[in-house]
C-alpha cells in the first residue's frame, strides 16, 4: 500500500471513452492492500473492463462481504453505488438490490473465504436463481486478514507459510457454480489481465449469473514454495482452454481467423463472445463435460482457465418470476401495494 | 531491443532533462530540495560549484532548462487557455538561494597556499574568464585577468541593464572568484596577443566575448548618425553612467534580448514612445519569451515583419525609419526568406533609434601571423570539446569561441578550458578526458518513506512578484523582479517532480504481478513481448511517442516478457517503488559528479604538478 493518492497527472495520450470518462474516472480511492496484491490487479482489471464497455459509472453498484478481496470496491469505480455487506451475505443483499431495481449493472465481489466459507450457501443460492450479476471471486487460498490460515480452496497437501500441511479436501468454486446453475463460469488469473479483461467484459454483458473464479496469490501469506495458488505455480500449471475476444453489441468484428479455431457465442444482448480455441477437445457449450474437465486436470494439479461454461440462453431471475419491466423501485405505493381488494382476489384464487 | 545499460552515465542523466539540457549540468532538482528545506546557503553552493554565477544567473540566465523540464510535458492544459503547460520557474528558484543564503564565503574553496609555478592569462574578465580562473586559482595556478574595463564582469556587468540584475550581485559573485587570489588586471586592454605571448604565459584563455554591434547601412545612417546608437555600445554606456536620457520617441530595431534590454532602459531614461520593430514575426523572434513579455508589460508595443529601408531626416536631424512589409516564407529545409508583401512602405516617427541586430566576434587585436587560424566568419578554429585554438597553449571560450551565446555556455566553456589548460600543463593528452563520475544512492527510508518528498503537487508555476510599475520606470537602477519570497519559493519547488530520483528495475527481484503497471499514473510501465524499439514504442501502454525520450528495457522475465517503462512522463513519484512487493523497483537518486580541473580530471590522479 502506499500513503500517497495517486496523482491526478495523467498521460498526454488518455483517451476518452464513448460515454466521456478516461480510465482514470473509472478508479477509486488508493488500495490500502499489500503491496502487489492479486487483488490490486483484478481491481485494474475491472477498470479497464469498464472503461472499455463504455459503463457509465453511476449504471453499477458493486456489492461486497468481508475479507480482503471484500475492502476492493473501495479501490475501483468510485463513482458507483457500493454497499459492503455482512460476511457471507453479499449474494443476499445483491439478490435483493437486484430485485429492487433491474437496470443497474451488479457485481459482486467476494473472497474464498466470503464465498466458499461463511458464504457458502448463499453463494449456492444466488447461483442456482440466476441472479442477473457478476459475481468475482478473487480466490488466493488463505485468510490473509488474519494472517494466512488455509482456506476452504487451499489445495489438498499444500503447505501454508509456515510449513505446515493442508489436509482438508479444496471447494472449487467453478465446479459448484456449474453444478448450481450458473450459466457464466469462468476461471482467470490476476497475473494475466490479457485474458482477465474479456472474460470480465464478457460476464458484464452476460444476462444471467456469471461468476468468475479468479485466482489471486496472496503475496504476505501464498506466495511460497508449497502454495499451489502463487504467482510461479499458477503460472507453471496454467490450462488455458480458450482465449477470449469480446465484442459488445455496436462493434464491429474485425478480427480474422483461420477455419476450425473459433467458437462464436451471441448473448442475449448481442454482444458475441469469439473464442480462441488452445484445446481442441473443449466445448464451452457442454457443462457436463466442463464439470468433469475441471476435476480430471485439478487431479493432475493443474488449473484449468478461460470461458468454461457459457448458455447462450441464459435465463434470469426477473424472467423466471415474470415480473414488470419497470424496476420495482420506481413504482409507486398503490402498484406494489394493491389494496385489500386486491389481496383477496389472490386468496380467492388460491382456495 | 537490448537490456538498458543504467551504468553509462548518460542514460539517467538524460533523464533529469534539466541538468541534461544546463550546458553546465548543474544539479537541478538536488538543489531545488535545497530550497524546499530551507538550506539555501547549500543550495547556492550546489549552484555555485557547477555555474559560478548563482545569484546573477538566477535573474539573467536563458535558463536551457526550462524548455527541457518534465513538469511541461505532464500538466494539463486547459480548454480555456488560463491554465498553460509550464516548467518549474528553476532560474528564479535559482535566485532564491542566492537571496536567502547566510554568508557562504567560510564554504568557498581557499585560495592556494602554494603556487605551483604555472601562469595563465585570460583575456577579458567575463563569465567564461572568470570561470576558468575560478576552477584554476585554488589549484595553484597563478592565474591573471586582462579587461579593458575597471571591474570584472565582462558584458554582464556592460550589457545587462541594472533593473535585471544589481551592481552589488556583479560585485558579490565575481568577489568570490577575484578572492581566490586571482590577479585582476582592469583597464589593461589587451592590444597584442604577441606581446602577451612573449611574456611566457604557460596557457592562454581567449574571454573577450562578442564586442561588436552589427550596424545597419542603409540609407540616412551617415547622416543622422548623431540619433543612431548601436545597442550593446549604448547599454554599456548607460552602465557606466555616460548615457543619463534618451529622447521621448524611440524605435528599437532589433528582436532578441539586447532589444528588450534596450527598450527597456529607454523607458526608463525619458522614452514614453518607445517601439520595438524587429524584421521576423513575433515567434520566430531570438528574444526569449519572458523577456517580450517583461518588454510588453511595460507598455513596448512589438512590431514585427517589418524590414527597415531608410532612415528619414531633416538635414541630419533624425525624423523617423521607414520600413517595408514583409511576410515570411519557409523552404523545404526550413531555411526562411521574407518576402515583400507588396503594401505600401510605413513610415515611424522617432527621434532616436538603437540599432541591436546582432553581435559579431572581433580579434583586431590577435595578429594573425602567430598561427591562430580563423574560419571564413571570423571565428577562431577550436576543437569543440577541449576548446584548443591551433596554437597549442591558446584556448577560447564564451561569445569568443563560437559567437554570441549566453552566460551560462560561457561558464561551461570556462570549466572545460581550465579542464584543458590543467591536463595541458601536467603534460597530459588534452583529448583524452575523464567522464562524469555517477553515483545511484537508494532513497528508500521505510516501507512508504523516502529520502525526497514524493508527493507530487497539482499548483500550477507561480509568478514571480514585481515592483509597482510606475515605481520602477522611474529608476533604472531599481531592480523590477522582487524574487520569489520562502512561501512562494517552497510552493514553486514543491512543483519540481525530483526527476533525479530515479527508478531502478532489478530484473531477477521482479515477479510480473502487475502492481506497478496498474498504479503508475502516467501508464509508463508496460510488461510485454521484446520487439525493436519502433515496433515497441507504440505498442506500449501508453504510446511512447516521444523520440528524444530514452525506453527503459529489462532483461527478459519469467514469463519471456520484458518490463519497458517510457522514461517520457514519468512523475518520480515512486509509487511503483511503494506497490513493488519485492523491491525489484527502487527510487535511487542520481548523482553526476562532472569533471573540473584538478586532480580528479588528471591520469595521474593526486601526483602535484610541478613548474
Amino acid at each position: 500500500m502506499t500513503y500517497l493518492a495517486k496523482p491526478k497527472l495523467h498521460h498526454p495520450s488518455l483517451a476518452k471513452n464513448r460515454v466521456g470518462y478516461t480510465r482514470r474516472d473509472y478508479e477509486g480511492r488508493i488500495s490500502t492492500l499489500c503491496a502487489g496484491c492479486g487483488h490490486d490487479s483484478i481491481s485494474a482489471a475491472i477498470i479497464q473492463a469498464c472503461w472499455e464497455l463504455d459503463i457509465e459509472p453511476h449504471r453499477v453498484a458493486k456489492l461486497s462481504g468481508i475479507g480482503c478481496s471484500s475492502k476492493t470496491p473501495d479501490y475501483f469505480l468510485g463513482n458507483s453505488h457500493g454497499f459492503n455487506t455482512v460476511h457471507g451475505r453479499m449474494p443476499s443483499v445483491l439478490t435483493g438490490a437486484y430485485l429492487a431495481n433491474r437496470e443497474l449493472i451488479y457485481l459482486g465481489v467476494s473472497g474464498d473465504g466470503d464465498s466458499a466459507s461463511i458464504g457458502l450457501g448463499q453463494f449456492a443460492h444466488v447461483m442456482r436463481r440466476g441472479v442477473n450479476m457478476t459475481y468475482l471471486v478473487e480466490n488466493n487460498g488463505v485468510y490473509g486478514l488474519t494472517k494466512g490460515q488455509f482456506s476452504a480452496t487451499a489445495d489438498k497437501g499444500s503447505k501454508s507459510k509456515k510449513g505446515q500441511t493442508n489436509n482438508d479436501a479444496p471447494i472449487d468454486l467453478v465446479t459448484l457454480a456449474l453444478v448450481m446453475g450458473a450459466t457464466f463460469v469462468a476461471r482467470g488469473f490476476s497475473g494475466d489481465k490479457s485474458q482477465l479483461v474479456p472474460l470480465i467484459r464478457a460476464a458484464l454483458a452476460h444476462q444471467g449469473a456469471a461468476v468468475i473464479d479468479i485466482l489471486s496469490p496472496c503475496i504476505a501469506f501464498n506466495n511460497h514454495g508449497g502454495s499451489t495458488k502463487s504467482y510461479d505455480y499458477v503460472r507453471e500449471h496454467n490450462e488455458a482452454v480458450n482465449r477470449l475476444d469480446f465484442f459488445p453489441q455496436r462493434e464491429e468484428i474485425t478480427a480474422e481467423y483461420g477455419a476450425g479455431e473459433v467458437t462464436e457465442v451471441r448473448q442475449h444482448d448481442g454482444s458475441v463472445v469469439r473464442l480462441r480455441k488452445l484445446h481442441a477437445d473443449y466445448d464451452p457449450g457442454d457443462r457436463i463435460r466442463a464439470m468433469s474437465y475441471v476435476q480430471e486436470h485439478a487431479a493432475r494439479g493443474e488449473v484449468v482457465t478461460g470461458l468454461l461454461y457459457l448458455d447462450s440462453d441464459a435465463c434470469d431471475l426477473h424472467q423466471q418470476l415474470d415480473t414488470v419491466e419497470a424496476p420495482l423501485n420506481t413504482l409507486g405505493a398503490a402498484e406494489l401495494c394493491p389494496g385489500l381488494a386486491a389481496l383477496e382476489k389472490i386468496n380467492a384464487s388460491l382456495r | 531491443m537490448k537490456p538498458t545499460d543504467i551504468g553509462a552515465p548518460d542514460y539517467f542523466h538524460k533523464v533529469v532533462d534539466c541538468q541534461w539540457a544546463c550546458p553546465a549540468h548543474t544539479p537541478v532538482p538536488e538543489y531545488i530540495r535545497l530550497i524546499a528545506a530551507g538550506r539555501y546557503s547549500e543550495a547556492y553552493m550546489v549552484n555555485w560549484v557547477s555555474n559560478v554565477f548563482p545569484g546573477i544567473l538566477g535573474r539573467t540566465c536563458d535558463r536551457p532548462c526550462e524548455p527541457a523540464c518534465r513538469r511541461s510535458r505532464v500538466e494539463d492544459e486547459a480548454a480555456d487557455g488560463r491554465e498553460r503547460k509550464e516548467p518549474v520557474a528553476i532560474c528564479r528558484l535559482k535566485r532564491v538561494a542566492a537571496d536567502y543564503k547566510q554568508d557562504i564565503r567560510p564554504l568557498l574553496p581557499q585560495p592556494a597556499k602554494e603556487k605551483n609555478g604555472r601562469r595563465v592569462a585570460c583575456i577579458g574578465g567575463g563569465p567564461a574568464s572568470l570561470t576558468v580562473a575560478r576552477d584554476l586559482a585554488p589549484l595553484g595556478y597563478q592565474v591573471v585577468i586582462y579587461d579593458g574595463d575597471a571591474r570584472a564582469g565582462g558584458m554582464m556587468r556592460t550589457q545587462i541593464p541594472k533593473f535585471r540584475l544589481p551592481e552589488a550581485i556583479i560585485d558579490e559573485e565575481t568577489g568570490y572568484v577575484l578572492g581566490l587570489g586571482v590577479d585582476f588586471r582592469g583597464g589593461e586592454y589587451v592590444n597584442s596577443l604577441k606581446n602577451l605571448l612573449a611574456e611566457g604565459y604557460d596557457a592562454v584563455f581567449v574571454g573577450s566575448g562578442a564586442p561588436r554591434g552589427h550596424d545597419l547601412d542603409i540609407p540616412g545612417r551617415k547622416a543622422a548618425a548623431k540619433y543612431i546608437h548601436l545597442g550593446i555600445d549604448w547599454l554599456a554606456s548607460v552602465a557606466f553612467g555616460h548615457t543619463t536620457s534618451i529622447s521621448k520617441r524611440v524605435i528599437v530595431l532589433g528582436g532578441g534580448n539586447t532589444a528588450m534590454d534596450c527598450c527597456r532602459s529607454s523607458r526608463r531614461l525619458g522614452g514614453e514612445d518607445v517601439k520595438v520593430i524587429v524584421r521576423s514575426g513575433f515567434e520566430q523572434m531570438k528574444a526569449s519569451s519572458w523577456e517580450k513579455e517583461d518588454a510588453m508589460h511595460e507598455g513596448i508595443p512589438i512590431l514585427n515583419n517589418l524590414v527597415p529601408k531608410a532612415f528619414t531626416h531633416n538635414s541630419g536631424r533624425l525624423t523617423g525609419v521607414t520600413f517595408e512589409k514583409v511576410r515570411a516564407v519557409f523552404d523545404e529545409q526550413g531555411r526562411r526568406s521574407l518576402i515583400p508583401t507588396g503594401e505600401p512602405d510605413a513610415h515611424f516617427e522617432c527621434d532616436e533609434v538603437l540599432v541591436a541586430v546582432g553581435q559579431d566576434n572581433a580579434f583586431p587585436w590577435i595578429e594573425r601571423d602567430i598561427g591562430i587560424e580563423f574560419d571564413r566568419w571570423g571565428l577562431p578554429k577550436l576543437d569543440e570539446r577541449t576548446l584548443q585554438s591551433t596554437v597549442a597553449n591558446v584556448f577560447f571560450g564564451g561569445d569568443a569561441a563560437f559567437g554570441p551565446k549566453n552566460i551560462i555556455w560561457a561558464v561551461a566553456h570556462g570549466h572545460e578550458a581550465a579542464v584543458s589548460i590543467d591536463r595541458l600543463l601536467n603534460g597530459e593528452d588534452i583529448a583524452a578526458r575523464p567522464a562524469p563520475m555517477t553515483h545511484l544512492i537508494s532513497q528508500k527510508m521505510g516501507i512508504h518513506a523516502w529520502r525526497y518528498d514524493n508527493a507530487i503537487s497539482a499548483d500550477r508555476r507561480l509568478r514571480v512578484p514585481l515592483r509597482d510599475i510606475s515605481a520602477a520606470l522611474k529608476n533604472i537602477r531599481i531592480e523590477v523582479e522582487l524574487g520569489f519570497d520562502p512561501q512562494l519559493a517552497f510552493k514553486e519547488a514543491q512543483r519540481c517532480l525530483n526527476c533525479d530520483v530515479q527508478t531502478v528495475f532489478t530484473s531477477k527481484l521482479c515477479i510480473e504481478c502487475d502492481a506497478c503497471m496498474d498504479i503508475c499514473p502516467m501508464d509508463s510501465i508496460s510488461f510485454t513481448a521484446n520487439g525493436e524499439e519502433n515496433e515497441l514504442r507504440p505498442r506500449l501502454r501508453a504510446p511512447a511517442l516521444n523520440l528524444s525520450q530514452d525506453l527503459y528495457v529489462s532483461e527478459t522475465l519469467k514469463t519471456g516478457r520484458v518490463m519497458v517503462k517510457d522514461e517520457d512522463v514519468c512523475l518520480h513519484c515512486g509509487l511503483c517503488a511503494e506497490r513493488c512487493p519485492t523491491g525489484a523497483w527502487d527510487m535511487q537518486k542520481f548523482l553526476l559528479k562532472m569533471t573540473y580541473a584538478g586532480a580528479g580530471c588528471r591520469s595521474a590522479g593526486m601526483q602535484p604538478a610541478s613548474a
